[in-house]
Parts: structure tokens; C-alpha cells; sequence
């Protein structure tokens, strides 16, 4: 694996099925009555974010303090750069306390490649503009390996840890706001790698320029696609981004690009829903099938923690390979 | 960053035979009734392997305590990956598999079963990752090989065989479990390779 994570193109086949592995160990030490590790005593994490967020930062919090490394958290609000400082000198101070990670939540895209080239430590991903958020497409990856059952059940020989599977042939359906989405981009490089076959499905307005050159195939009928989709992972429509028409009325969009209960009735049997969260209960999702059981939220979050002490621990763990 | 795989499982050219399948057959079989006599019947007994080689060592006794004694003695697996401590110095270690048994171990008398008892360090990791589990009435420890060059003041309770090695040779287990045979080799080892 490269030292830092920023896109989800960092991770070969064999460095993301090492990811989802580590994670499936580490989400059996969250059925422990004690749920940590000494694995990072002494390291620091820096949870730097200028964008809001709920579920990613506490998720990451929560996966480095259950590996004992200590966190920072940094929000925009409150802090110098409300008073101009730039992205550079707030790296400078995070390197200056020092910082063996730092995950970044940023709105323009490309600062955590920018902030890679200021620090030492690790930096992580979390959320750039519309570009990429590598460690929600891997817990996506892991939630759809453990629904279909590929993940590393039982102990291989000698109780090595199992070789969980990929995610040959699996037919996963991305609806929605392809253009704004870093969930979107990552989640098809990341399913490409492993094997999965990806199908966006959106209005034309809501898809990327270029968007013919990513590896995915691209639909504009919801219904023509829901019967041959394994997953259908709806997308937010980020409504604090809608500054131009993308689409007539939200009315009009949730009705040719909502899931509802009728159209998950098209789905074939084994087929789940997952949705990055916070959904808009009624737009892209209706609430009876963001709480059916076919639907993945609650439980994409609770993995979100151990494909992140994953994440940690591989790229902090260990010994840097260029030493 | 490359992830390093435990060291290789080929047995290496230039070793020598030190055990054969019978007579770790017979080590174990001993170590069996030693462990009914130490603990009187082996009633709460606990058998965790520390992986790779513990683990099937661990269950090979278990059959064995349970064909003596005509009860089941739960077994499992001890990783001690995340507990280590020279974590810092290699990259990162891919992890194993940790197992307990239903049962849980508070109040039980836990057996660590290892394949070479070298510096201790891995035993001492496993006492830690104990710790986070529960609160055994007692820790005790089984090693297939003891070879010496203790690091920590650590000591087995049941040991296979006692093999006096300096720090320039290699102890290697091979289990049909993991390797398709039985054996232990002893060898010299060539330059830098480093202990287990």
C-alpha cells in the first residue's frame, strides 16, 4: 500500500482485499466487552476537517482511539482559519505538533494531494469536494462482501485469517447525483478493482463530463435497470449544491430517480440497498425502504469504524517500507 | 509499503531432522496427560493456540485431553498481532484469526499452546491480548519446542522438547495442518535471517 490513501485508484486488488480482511478481524474485537487495541499507543491522529461531517469524523475518532492512537480534532469553525489561514500553515502547525495521520476532509478537490507534499505522516481522505472519499467506497465494498456472504468467515489454515472473496460479477446500480458525488467516483474504481460490474443511473445533468471514460456502463431509466442490480446504492441529492437547474423539481426527480417500496419490488431476491448517508428520507429514498431489511444504512456505519481501524493500522502499524 | 508475509513455510536446505511425526505424536500424547495431572482432570481447561502453528497444536491436544477424559475441552485461537512488540519495525503484519470459545475464558484455566518457545516476546503479547479478553483463574503454557534465549522472565509449563540452540540457527514446525507434514528441523541460518 502507498503511505497515504487519497484516491481510491491507490489500492491494487490485493492491497483493498487486505483492507476488507484486516477489517473483518477487526470488527470481531467490537463484539469484546473491551473494544481496544494497544496497536497505535503513542501515535497521533489529526482529524482536520473545513466541511461539515457527522458519521465520517466520528467514525474515524472512534477507529483510532479503539487502536489507543491519540486524536486531534480540528473543524474549521472556531479555529485560525476562520481568520484566513491558509491550508499550508495550518499543515505547517499540524506537522510542528506532529502528526502521524492526518485525515482531511476538504471542499476543493485535490487538497489532501496538495497536503501530502506538507507533512510526514499519513494523510487520509475524507471527503474532497466532488473528487473522492476512498474509505466510504471501502466500506461500501466490505458491506456488500459480508451481505453475499464472500467475506472471511471461518479461520483459514491454522488460524491464519481467512482470504475473504471479491466482488466478481456483482452487478452494483450507483443512482443519483453522479456529478457531485466523491462517493460515486470512488465507489467505481474501488468496485471496478474488485471485480464488481458498476451501472450509474441519473438524469444527464447529473452526470460528470466525461463520465464515458470512467469504468462503468451509464443508463438514464431506474426502472429499465433495478432487475438486473445485486445493489442499488442511492445517492444524496446534495441540495446545498444545486445552484443551477439540474432537474425541474425535487417532486419530479424523486419520482423518476426515487426508490420507493413499488420499484424495490423490481428488485430480484437478494438484492440490498445501501445509501452513504444522511439521506433525505422522500427524495432519493422513501422511509419505508431506507428501514426495510434489505437496507444497508445503519449497518454501512457500524462497518465504516472497522474498515477505518483497517485503514489505520495498515497505513500506521507498521514500520515505513522506505526505512 | 509491502505487507510481509510470516516468515516462508518451505523447509529450508542444509536442516536437520530433530523430530520426527512420531515422536511429536508422543510429546503431545505426554503433554496431554501432564496437563490432566496438573489441573486434576482437565475440567476448566481452555486451550488457545497462538497462530500459525499454536493453533492446530492447540487442537490436536484437545482431542487428546477429550479422548482421555471422554469430555470436550474447548479450544481456540490467541492472534497477537495487534499486541506486539516490534510491531514498529517491520510493516504492517497481516492479522490472524482470534477465536474463544463460546464459553468465554473468565474463571477457566487458560493453556497457551505455541510451536517454539524462543524470547518469550510472543508469549508475553499473548498475555496482554488475555487481558483485553477476560480474567482466567490462571495462564498456563504449552510449547512444542523451548529453545531457549529467554529475553523476559517467562517460563512453560509443558514442554515437547527441550532443544539447546545457539541464536545462529533456526527452529522450523512443520505441521501436516498447515505444511502437509510433520516435523521439526533445526538449521544454521544464512546471514541476517532474523528468529520468529
Amino acid at each position: 500500500m502507498n503511505r497515504h490513501l487519497i484516491s481510491a485508484a491507490d489500492l491494487s486488488r490485493d492491497d483493498a482485499l487486505l483492507v476488507l480482511d484486516t477489517a473483518d478481524e477487526l470488527a470481531r474485537i467490537s463484539d469484546r466487552p473491551i473494544k481496544k487495541l494497544p496497536t497505535l499507543r503513542g501515535r497521533t491522529v489529526v482529524n482536520l476537517f473545513f466541511e461539515d461531517s457527522t458519521r465520517t469524523r466520528i467514525s474515524f475518532e472512534a477507529a483510532a482511539k479503539r487502536l489507543s492512537a491519540d486524536v486531534i480534532n480540528f473543524s474549521a469553525k472556531g479555529s485560525s482559519v476562520a481568520k484566513g489561514e491558509s491550508l499550508k500553515d495550518t499543515a505547517l502547525t499540524l506537522e510542528a505538533m506532529g502528526a502521524d495521520a492526518v485525515v482531511i476532509r476538504h471542499n476543493a478537490s485535490g487538497a489532501p494531494h496538495r497536503l501530502a507534499d506538507w507533512v510526514r505522516g499519513s494523510v487520509i481522505n475524507a471527503g474532497d469536494g466532488a473528487h473522492e472519499h476512498p474509505t466510504q467506497a471501502l466500506l461500501d465494498a466490505f458491506t456488500i462482501r459480508r451481505r453475499f456472504g464472500r467475506s472471511s468467515n471461518g479461520p483459514g489454515p491454522g488460524g491464519q485469517a481467512g482470504r475473504g472473496g471479491t466482488l466478481d460479477g456483482l452487478r452494483v446500480t450507483i443512482v443519483g447525483d453522479i456529478l457531485h458525488s466523491r462517493v460515486a467516483r470512488s465507489n467505481v474504481i474501488l468496485l471496478h478493482t474488485l471485480g464488481a460490474e458498476v451501472l450509474l443511473v441519473a438524469p444527464p445533468t447529473l452526470l460528470p463530463v466525461a463520465v464515458d471514460t470512467w469504468p462503468c456502463s451509464i443508463d438514464y431509466d431506474l426502472d429499465a435497470a433495478l432487475p438486473k442490480s445485486d445493489v442499488v446504492m442511492m445517492l444524496r441529492i446534495q441540495l446545498e449544491r444545486m445552484n443551477a437547474a439540474f432537474f425541474p423539481s425535487v417532486r419530479e426527480y424523486s419520482r423518476r430517480y426515487g426508490l420507493d417500496s413499488a420499484r424495490m419490488a423490481q428488485l430480484p431476491e437478494r438484492a440490498i440497498v445501501m445509501h452513504p448517508g444522511p439521506m433525505n428520507r422522500g427524495v432519493e429514498i422513501a422511509a419505508g425502504v431506507a428501514d426495510s431489511p434489505r437496507s444497508t444504512v445503519v449497518e454501512q456505519v457500524a462497518n465504516g469504524v472497522s474498515v477505518r481501524m483497517a485503514v489505520l493500522y495498515l497505513l500506521l502499524g507498521g514500520a515505513e517500507a522506505d526505512q | 509499503m509491502t505487507h510481509v508475509q510470516p516468515a516462508s513455510d518451505e523447509p529450508r536446505a542444509g536442516s536437520k531432522t530433530v523430530l520426527e511425526q512420531a515422536e511429536i505424536g508422543r510429546a503431545l500424547t505426554r503433554i496431554t496427560h501432564e496437563i490432566i495431572e496438573r489441573t486434576r482432570g482437565a475440567q476448566e481447561v481452555v486451550l488457545l493456540g497462538i497462530p500459525t502453528r499454536g493453533v492446530p497444536l492447540a487442537a490436536r491436544l484437545a482431542a487428546g485431553l477429550e479422548q482421555v477424559e471422554a469430555h470436550p475441552v474447548p479450544h481456540g485461537s490467541l492472534d497477537i498481532t495487534m499486541y506486539r512488540d516490534d510491531l514498529r519495525l517491520r510493516p504492517a503484519r497481516t492479522l490472524g484469526r482470534t477465536q474463544v470459545p463460546a464459553d468465554g475464558i473468565d474463571g477457566k484455566i487458560v493453556v497457551l499452546v505455541d510451536d517454539v518457545l524462543y524470547s518469550g516476546r510472543t508469549v508475553r503479547a499473548a498475555l496482554d491480548a488475555l487481558n483485553d479478553l477476560g480474567r482466567p483463574r490462571a495462564v498456563q503454557l504449552a510449547v512444542l519446542v523451548d529453545r531457549g534465549h529467554r529475553e523476559l522472565p517467562i517460563r512453560p509449563d509443558y514442554v515437547g522438547k527441550n532443544l539447546p540452540t545457539s541464536q545462529h540457527e533456526f527452529v522450523r514446525v512443520l505441521l501436516t495442518e498447515v505444511d502437509g507434514q510433520d516435523a521439526v528441523l533445526l538449521g544454521v541460518t544464512g546471514g541476517a535471517g532474523g528468529p520468529r
